[in-house]
């Protein structure tokens, strides 16, 4: 079966006073319908893969590959009007923080039918239960209710949700999730990871799912890329994270406190040590 | 000596009462954590004792002494408050010396420059970094200036809103150790909010799980490390937060 996203040589450039500088430098990975996890640091280049594939690198960024291409489409040479055709329908991207990503000046049910009809024209009764039924499978109680409701009335882990509602709804083949539950609490933390997961599972998608929390990444994902300074260092099973081998992924697993830390001190990344190459 | 004491605190926004009663006492050179959700009024609690959130009923004390609802400059002086993101709690315009400098005027204290070397060399700022302004520092670095701030006036207590929430594991890592080792050098005492139990059972003594305003358990970190929470509510977040443990 030919993978759903094949990407060879992946960089994205930026140009700076003291010359260009790679963010991302030769990132090169195959995925299939799985659950692909990117973990790395701020500035890792993590965010910037996951765009690069949406083509969202706006200029001065750069972004060269050898291969782009996802379900056998060459993203490289699309058009910006092409990609759009592409962006939502086939591939989504759900936002870190919904306070910044939704609309604020229009209501719920209506920023996820324009999601839909932006791709498909549909009667308007069909819009409306498509609406109301993806709200209900985002575990949202009252779809008619929140469906009329304003982005600013609603909390942080209700907005991711419909945020994925959003992403969902014109049923794409692959999912980015760009941070989604870093501006969101622990115990919802979990509900919106499991939605996303059910989802992604049910409807046979491919999930990207970037993040800084090693912890939730291998917990949600088959398959785990670290990234650090633009490059992959480590690529492993999400089960052996346990067992990676590079000292970068050993020093991000041990930095994390545990529930029964009894550590005096926390080691911390000694950045010169792999930093030069 | 208690350091700080809460007594039935009712703390409220507008009409809309966030916190039921809330009573705590916490020992000088203690740190204790309140944990929860978002909107068990964990942070509101924090607020309140700060000056913050003055409609508040009941009795917050400080190293004895009571804090009025206004105001205090006694009390700026012991306590001080570490807020959570130090991209928004520091001012864009103002350098690191003139944001560090700024408690010494308002205090009419002298000997600024010295101080503000000093304090920048405890938190581990070089000293290149004081010209700076935020924007030109990385996140761990201005939670860093962040900490300076509040120990420019040598407090006793200091109130953190979940610190470490906005960092990077790694830096979350230097910045904890940077807060066990201030507390041990300083004698400090600290009230830390997060929704972290590692970082808790990391960074403190005992802590207090919060729900819809209301302390539903105190418990000591021995306990937490053992997992031996005895409110449901108080397990589910341990389960939680074990669940993606690795």
């Amino acid at each position: 079966m030919r993978p759903l996203l094949e990407i060879e040589n992946l960089r994205v450039t930026f140009p700076t006073t003291r010359g260009d500088t790679d963010v991302v430098r030769g990132v090169s990975f195959t995925l299939g319908r799985e659950r692909l996890g990117i973990v790395g640091e701020s500035g890792s280049g993590k965010s910037m893969t996951g765009r690069s594939i949406l083509k969202l690198v706006r200029a001065p960024g750069r972004v060269y590959a050898d291969k782009l291409a996802f379900d056998g489409i060459d993203l490289s040479t699309r058009s910006e009007k092409q990609m759009r055709a592409l962006r939502g329908a086939r591939i989504s991207m759900v936002m870190q923080d919904p306070k910044f990503s939704l609309n604020p000046v229009m209501t719920i049910g209506e920023q996820i039918a324009e999601a839909l009809l932006t791709h498909k024209s549909l009667p308007r009764r069909e819009v409306n239960d498509r609406v109301h039924a993806m709200l209900e499978s985002v575990r949202i109680a009252e779809p008619e209710r929140v469906a009329r409701l304003y982005p600013h009335e609603v909390s942080g882990g209700m907005g991711q949700r419909v945020m994925i509602a959003m992403m969902l709804i014109p049923e794409p083949d692959l999912l980015i999730a760009d941070e989604p539950t870093s501006a969101l609490d622990v115990s919802v933390q979990a509900q919106v990871l499991d939605i996303i997961d059910e989802l992604v599972r049910r409807k046979g998608m491919g999930l990207i799912f970037i993040s800084h929390d090693l912890n939730l990444v291998s917990s949600y994902c088959d398959r785990i890329l670290v990234m650090n300074t633009g490059e992959v260092v480590e690529e492993c099973r999400a089960g052996e994270l346990m067992n990676a081998t590079h000292p970068y992924t050993r020093g991000l697993i041990a930095s994390i406190p545990r529930l029964d830390e009894t550590r005096d001190e926390l080691p911390v990344l000694d950045r010169s040590a792999w930093a030069k190459a | 000596m208690t350091a700080l004491s809460l007594k039935d605190l009712d703390i409220s926004y507008g009409d809309t009462q966030i916190t039921h009663k809330v009573s705590l006492d916490i020992a000088e050179g203690e740190s204790f954590a309140l944990v929860g959700e978002s909107g068990s009024g964990k942070s509101t609690v924090l607020k309140a004792i700060a000056g913050l959130a003055p409609q508040w009923t009941g009795e917050i004390r400080v190293l004895g002494k009571a804090r009025s609802h206004g105001v205090d400059r006694d009390f700026s002086r012991v306590c001080q408050m570490v807020f959570q993101d130090p991209y928004g709690s520091l001012h864009p315009r103002k350098t690191v010396d003139a944001t560090l400098g700024e408690a010494l005027t308002i205090h009419g204290i002298g000997d600024r420059n010295a101080r503000v070397e000093e304090i920048m060399a405890s938190v581990g700022l070089d000293r290149k970094f004081r010209f700076r302004f935020p924007h030109q520092l990385s996140g761990g670095q201005r939670q860093r200036v962040a900490i300076a701030r509040a120990l420019m006036l040598k407090p006793k207590i200091l109130l953190l809103d979940e610190p470490t929430s906005a960092l990077d594991v790694s830096v979350q890592a230097e910045i904890l150790n940077l807060l066990k080792r201030l507390r041990r050098e300083q004698n400090l005492t600290f009230l830390m909010v997060t929704h972290n139990l590692p970082v808790v059972s990391f960074l403190c003594d005992r802590l207090a799980v919060m729900r819809h305003g209301r302390i539903v358990e105190v418990a000591s970190v021995d306990d937490l490390r053992r997992g031996d929470l005895k409110e449901p509510y108080s397990r589910e977040l341990m389960q939680i937060s074990a669940a993606h443990a690795t």
